[in-house]
């Protein structure tokens, strides 16, 4: 099936078991969101399924429309449509917007073809404008000096340009404004359709009204311990995720 | 003429052998034979073999410099290399009068096609002499001379002699004091008043043979208000023992002259590359050297200016990129020499794996000027956490009528900034170059076009190399 399907996964850091057996599947077409408490693993899922060098995936599978995507280059995982819209989102001195995503887009061509100049920048001023961002900005370096909500816009800048099959949003909505966030999550369902899966983890029910899922995860421990629909998410604004817990250990 | 039979048997024209590449060579190790023998073979005035014989006594007097810089000096033994080798004195004025080997590494190296496009003049050296050497005849016509420093001594003393060793005297540091004894090639530039080329004239160094030093000696003499840029290329093919290039470049801009002087080595890792460049620079003239420097297992270079007419202006602007096992040891001296005068120092390093790279600069303003002007800026790029960089500026200011500004920086390329460019669908080499190349992309933009695209060529095939 066309999917991101994660099953069983463990991954650890320096030695320190994070992810202790986690699945999820997200199908083309839907959204899913996973909201758990700090330091349950959430990122570390994220960034396990990017490729980081730094974590150690110590078993089970993960697989991008049957491709198997544990243990190869971030970038190849990139290129086989993973997005991730990153919780903090490097700086990266000297390299402009516009340098950086044109050089991201001609990775996805075939050896020695470029994009065009001219299509390039008509495309990025678009999605610039549906964004709210003033075009001064694709002379800027990359996150240097943005503020917090002007980098998490940039993300979804990145995202619209490159087009993944399957996008991670990594709590995009901290940080944001009220204004923002409406641009941002109506970024985020421009880009909604059935040949895309996306993932938002985050921990604001507020997002969800923006960007509504069809599936609510609760992580908690390296785990998916509940999974309901949207209404999850109401009931744990209300409840903490304490109860859930409880119910997990019992 | 000495024939290569000669040659091979004569012993008192110096300890050489015979290779049949080569139709001079002047053997291995350094003695006055050597040096008699380089002298003879060119048909230099006794002046000329005078001069060098002095040179080699300080040479041989002086210490190696390795209290402030590094031991790694001690590594080159001056009694196994070549100091001269030939395959005849003089450069052919069209490519096809070239020997065939000699042409075709100009033309891999893309030479004859530069000049076609862009250059008013080049100047090809094959180890110690130029194989080539052509300028454009409008400028011939207007009085300009870009000859190789043996025609130049021997056929225009009259304008070479009196600048010659005065910028930068033989006994300036060890190496200038060898290059002064066994200098061949190079180029010897005269451009008239008020002339202004607008096409850059060029030369290229190649080291071809191994164990080899190459010595070039560049003057150039830039005549009241006229204006020259002038670029140099090197290359080297990698040897397992170690070659060694030492040069000396002497720039003199005369009242209201401009000189830029652009650089762009690309040495392989055995070449020790110990050069002195200097420039004087009278009422205001103005003199950039615009200098990358790629490559070599050491290089030392602190190319300088002297400002000695009011209002002069001196700048240098400098890349530097150091790969494992290499180490760029370079930066800039201004002296400050009349009121009124400016200076202005940039310069980025890179360093990459286990390279290392310095910066030493020096800065001198006497108290009596007034009005002088400096600015120093240094900034490090290091790529991985064992990469090295440090930075030893030396700025002598005395009186408050003047002004010095200083800057330095180091930064780093982190691990998550790659990460966070490879999820983007970048290859961690490629994210690197492109962290490096907007590291240094407001100095590339400092070179002439045609170059600034070498050099991102080349930034990417180091960055390429560095990766498992
Ligand atoms: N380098 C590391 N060494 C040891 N532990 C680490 C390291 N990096 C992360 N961790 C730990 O992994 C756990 C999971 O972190 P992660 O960032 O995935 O949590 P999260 O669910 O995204 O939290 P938040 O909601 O605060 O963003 C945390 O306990 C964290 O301290
Ligand atoms: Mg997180």
């Amino acid at each position: 099936m066309n999917s991101l399907k994660i099953e069983n996964l463990q991954a650890s850091i320096e030695d320190k078991a994070i992810l202790h057996g986690l699945s999820l599947e997200i199908p083309k077409g839907e959204v899913h969101a996973i909201m758990g408490p700090n330091g349950s693993g959430k990122s570390t899922l994220a960034k396990v399924l990017s490729g980081h060098p730094s974590y150690k995936v110590d078993g089970g599978s993960a697989t991008l429309d049957e491709e198997n995507i544990l243990g190869l280059e971030p970038d190849e995982i990139s290129r086989l449509g993973l997005f991730l819209a990153f919780q903090y989102p490097m700086e990266v001195p000297g390299v402009t917007i516009a340098n950086f995503i044109r050089a991201a887009r001609n990775a996805r061509l075939p050896e020695g073809e470029k994009v065009k100049a001219v299509d390039f920048y008509k495309e990025l001023y678009e999605h610039m404008d549906d964004l709210g961002m003033d075009r001064k900005f694709t002379a800027r370096s990359l996150n240097d000096g943005f503020s917090g909500g002007e980098k998490k816009r940039c993300e979804i800048l990145q995202m619209s340009m490159l087009s993944p099959k399957y996008c991670i949003l990594d709590e995009t909505d901290s940080g944001l404004d009220i204004d923002a966030l409406r641009v941002v999550s109506e970024g985020v369902n421009r880009m909604r359709n059935p040949d895309r899966g996306i993932l938002v983890i985050t921990h604001y029910q507020r997002l969800l009204e923006y960007i509504v899922p069809d599936y609510v995860h609760v992580m908690s421990e390296g785990k998916i311990v509940r999974t309901g629909g949207k209404e999850l998410a109401l009931e744990l604004e209300e409840r903490g995720y304490d109860w859930i817990k409880q119910e997990a250990v019992a | 003429m000495i024939s290569p039979s000669q040659v091979e048997v004569d012993r008192d024209k110096g300890n050489f052998h015979y290779d049949t590449d080569y139709s001079f060579d002047a053997g291995i190790g350094l003695s006055e034979d050597v040096i008699r023998y380089i002298s003879e073979v060119k048909e230099e005035d006794p002046w000329v073999l005078d001069f060098r014989l002095k040179a080699l006594k300080t040479f041989e007097k002086k210490p190696m410099p390795t209290h402030w810089a590094t031991e790694d000096l001690k590594n080159i033994n001056f009694d196994v290399i070549r100091y001269y080798l030939a395959k005849g004195q003089k450069p052919s004025r069209t490519w096809d009068e070239v020997p065939d080997d000699v042409k075709n590494t100009f033309e891999r190296l893309g030479i004859p096609e530069q000049e076609r496009k862009f250059l008013a003049g080049v100047e090809a050296q094959f180890d110690s002499e130029a194989a080539y050497s052509r300028m454009n005849e409008e400028l011939e016509k207007e009085g300009v001379i870009f000859v190789g420093s043996t025609e130049g001594l021997k056929e225009h003393p009259e304008i070479f002699r009196k600048w010659f060793g005065k910028v930068i005297p033989t006994s300036d540091n060890k190496f200038s004091a060898l290059n002064s004894a066994v200098f061949s090639g190079g180029s010897f530039i005269y451009i008239p008043p008020g002339v202004k080329l607008a096409q850059p004239l060029q030369a290229y160094f190649r080291i071809n043979a191994e164990n080899f030093g190459q010595f070039e000696r560049t003057l150039i003499i830039a005549d009241e208000g006229s204006e020259v840029m002038y670029m140099e290329g090197c290359t080297a093919p990698k040897f397992e023992t170690s070659t060694l290039h030492s040069a000396v470049v002497e720039l003199v801009a005369l009242k209201g002259a401009k000189i830029q002087y652009v650089t762009v080595q690309n040495w392989s890792n055995n070449v020790f590359n110990l050069v002195t460049k200097r420039a004087l620079a009278e009422e205001e003239a103005e003199v950039r050297w615009i200098d990358c420097n790629i490559g070599s297992r050491l290089t030392m270079k602190y190319p300088g200016v002297i400002l000695r007419g009011r209002k002069a202006r001196g700048e240098v602007v400098s890349i530097a990129l150091a790969n494992d096992g290499q180490h760029q040891d370079t930066g800039a001296k201004m002296v400050h020499a009349a009121d009124e005068t400016s200076s202005n120092v940039v310069s980025k390093s890179i360093s990459i794996g286990e390279g290392r790279s310095s910066y030493r600069g020096l800065v001198q303003m006497p108290g009596h000027l007034k009005g002088c002007k400096n600015n120093t800026e240094c900034d490090a790029l290091l790529i991985n956490n064992n990469s090295q960089t440090d930075t030893y500026p030396a700025i002598t200011v005395q009186g408050d009528a003047n002004s010095v500004q200083h800057e330095a920086s180091v930064s780093k390329v982190s691990a998550e900034q790659i990460f966070y460019m490879q999820q983007r669908g970048l290859g961690e080499a490629e994210a690197m170059s492109l962290c490096v190349n907007g590291f240094v992309n407001d100095l590339i933009r400092e070179f002439p076009m045609e170059y600034s695209v070498e050099l991102k060529r080349l930034i990417d095939l180091e960055m390429e190399g560095s990766v498992g």
